[in-house]
């Protein structure tokens, strides 16, 4: 598994990713210009992914700049195959200068922290979770990012563990 | 909170959004499928159940609001959220007039979707669990009238109770209103499969066609008007119990069917080839001696013997006459209440009618009696004119102008519950000569009202 930069993204923040969740960076090759849709003026999340599966071998997690959105929705945080090998996550809503509001460098990590462990935990299969606290609870706002936690619950974890796929999660 | 996924059905001629949604409501955790025409939504409505339907309004052919009113209109248990590409209120307004819990306009914001669909899935699962616990009610509220202290209601009390648990096929025989349908919910009500349904097949009153499809289900197409593949009581009754009433009524043929159901413990839907595996427990009911119309060799015997395994004889009412006074009280107070009603009670004269009936109809008859009288009659009690039963000398009814004189009188006093004064005014004459009616025709009121 590796962690790709799709189009701008600050160095540092996906350097400090790649260091708290241990996967290893990868090199950039994905331009996310060919899913601009100027109607609605944001990124194709779903063609995204497939750039991603077409430039990449394995499974492979893109952070991007950009704002996200597939056709039914005005917008998404990101986005994963289930049980598949590409994700894809985007800090463009997760930034605090979106929303008004003085740039936070510490929240805009964090918040990028649990967006990609969240598309991770998609990518090993899991749904959504019940339980508010766990970082695989459904979030589709900024608030209900910052609300839930930056852990699987017990009982996610053990389905990671019992799909195997519990390796190389942070815990 | 429960294990099972809710399931929703995602209704759209464009496949990406299609594929966005199932992809969406797959990572929310719930069961997902769709269909690229209303059409094809509706044959998949028709092979399984879809807690929740999300349909675009505008698609070639049927749209979203024709979709809807089948939906309606084949009352298929579901709730439907509409999706419109234009926020337009005319179209909202005529979604939810037919039906729709709410609409939403494309593109979604995220929570205001999520909020809309768990708000739709919460109000479909109070609905099916008010539908389910009314059941309940109506089951419990029958079992109480399984009313009797007669030997002989007392005999099928004791027979219910021992067959509930033992998961035999039950006979009951009994003439038309003895209440043979009661005594099948009451052994459902305290059989191990309790948790799952009890269907009704009411055999008499169907084709031949329709009752194997009622009872078999049917696939699409199976015949003229079988638009949909539809599942029999059988199928239905899913590890619960099937009541056949009136099975005296069916065909030769369907008893053929029927008995290779019970000895096979499975099916084939009309027009099917593939045999469904089914778990189920009959109860029969006749209200004809079973065995006498195997010997006039138009019910198979050995369909007889599958079916009398264990038989429950319900006597007619003429025959436990003791069991009159605590049927009609019970029934006097369910109506009551049903209706707000303050009766206390039945007076002797009215009681010694319902007694002396013969009561062809059975208790069936007699609730609808008293339930007629708890209308028309004066509070606090329920007297002999508010029974519409034929008088019991009616036959010979005196119409000399003395006796008619005598009975008015006796209804009017009756009425003001024997206040002289005011029966002597409603009777247009003075109270003394009211008196002397009285003595003349040795009138008394009744020396205590029967609350039997």
């Amino acid at each position: 598994m590796i962690l790709v930069p799709v189009g701008e993204f600050p160095e540092w923040l996906l350097a400090r990713l790649s260091r708290r969740t241990r996967i290893p960076l990868g090199p950039p090759r994905v331009d996310p210009a060919v899913a601009w849709n100027p109607g609605r003026g944001q990124y194709d999340s779903n063609r995204l992914l497939a750039e991603l599966k077409a430039h990449y071998d394995g499974v492979v997690i893109g952070a991007t700049a950009c704002d996200l959105f597939i056709p039914v929705l005005t917008f998404v945080f990101g986005e994963a195959e289930m049980r598949g090998r590409a994700a894809i996550f985007s800090i463009h809503r997760l930034r605090e200068e979106f929303y008004g509001l003085p740039e936070n460098a510490r929240l805009l990590e964090s918040r990028a922290l649990r967006e990609l462990l969240h598309e991770l935990g998609h990518l090993r299969g899991l749904a959504h979770c019940q339980d508010w606290s766990c970082i695989m609870s459904s979030a589709h706002s900024v608030e209900r990012v910052d609300t839930r936690g930056d852990k699987f619950c017990h009982d996610c974890r053990l389905k990671l563990e019992a799909a195997g796929a519990a390796h190389g999660v942070p815990a | 909170m429960s294990e099972e996924k809710l399931s929703i059905l995602i209704v759209d001629d464009e496949e990406v959004v299609r594929d966005s949604l199932v992809h969406w409501f797959t990572e929310e955790g719930y069961d997902v499928d769709s269909s690229a025409s209303a059409p094809d939504a509706l044959s998949k409505l028709a092979g399984r159940e879809f807690d929740l339907v999300i349909a675009d309004i505008r698609m070639p052919g049927m749209d979203g609001i024709e979709l809807l009113e089948k939906i309606r209109s084949e009352q298929l248990d579901t709730s439907v959220i509409v999706m419109t590409g234009y926020a337009s209120v005319e179209t909202a307004v005529r979604a939810l007039k037919h039906g729709a819990f709410d609409y939403i306009t494309k593109p979604f914001d995220p929570d205001d979707l999520s909020v809309v669909v768990r708000n739709a899935l919460e109000q479909h699962r109070l609905k099916r669990e008010n539908r389910m616990l009314r059941q309940q009610l109506t089951e419990e509220a029958s079992l109480n009238e399984l009313i009797g202290g007669s030997d002989a209601m007392r005999r099928v009390r004791e027979q219910i109770e021992t067959v509930a648990g033992v998961d035999s096929t039950v006979l009951i025989e009994g003439e038309s209103g003895t209440g043979k349908e009661l005594v099948a919910r009451a052994i459902h009500r305290l059989s191990p499969r309790r948790y799952n349904p009890m269907v009704v097949v009411h055999c008499g009153a169907l084709t031949e066609t329709l009752i194997e499809s009622e009872l078999f289900g049917h696939e699409k197409g199976a015949f003229t008007g079988a638009q949909y593949r539809k599942k029999g009581k059988f199928e239905a009754a899913m590890g619960g119990t099937v009541f056949l009433d009136e099975i005296a009524d069916i065909s030769l043929k369907t008893q053929t069917d029927l008995l290779r159901v019970l000895q096979e413990r499975e099916i084939v839907r009309v027009g099917g080839t593939q045999a469904i595996k089914v778990d189920f427990r009959v109860i029969a009911a006749s209200n004809r001696n079973l065995a006498e119309i195997v010997k006039e060799g138009k019910f198979r015997s050995d369909l007889f013997y599958r079916l009398n395994v264990f038989t429950i004889h319900l006597p007619p009412l003429r025959e436990r006459h003791g069991d009159i006074p605590l049927l009609a009280t019970h029934f006097l107070d369910k109506y009551s209440t049903q209706m707000n009603r303050k009766f206390t009670g039945f007076d002797r004269a009215a009681m010694d009618m319902l007694i002396a009936h013969n009561w062809p109809g059975n208790v069936r008859e007699l609730e609808n009696i008293v339930e007629r009288a708890v209308v028309v009659g004066h509070e606090p009690l329920i007297r002999a004119h508010d029974l519409a039963l034929p008088r019991p000398a009616e036959g010979a009814e005196d119409l000399s102008l003395e006796s008619v004189e005598r009975r008015h009188i006796v209804r009017v006093l009756e009425d003001f519950g024997w206040n002289q004064t005011q029966a002597a005014k409603a009777l247009g004459i003075d109270r003394v000569t009211l008196y002397h009616k009285i003595r003349r025709y040795g009138l008394k009121p009744p020396a205590k009202a029967a609350r039997v």
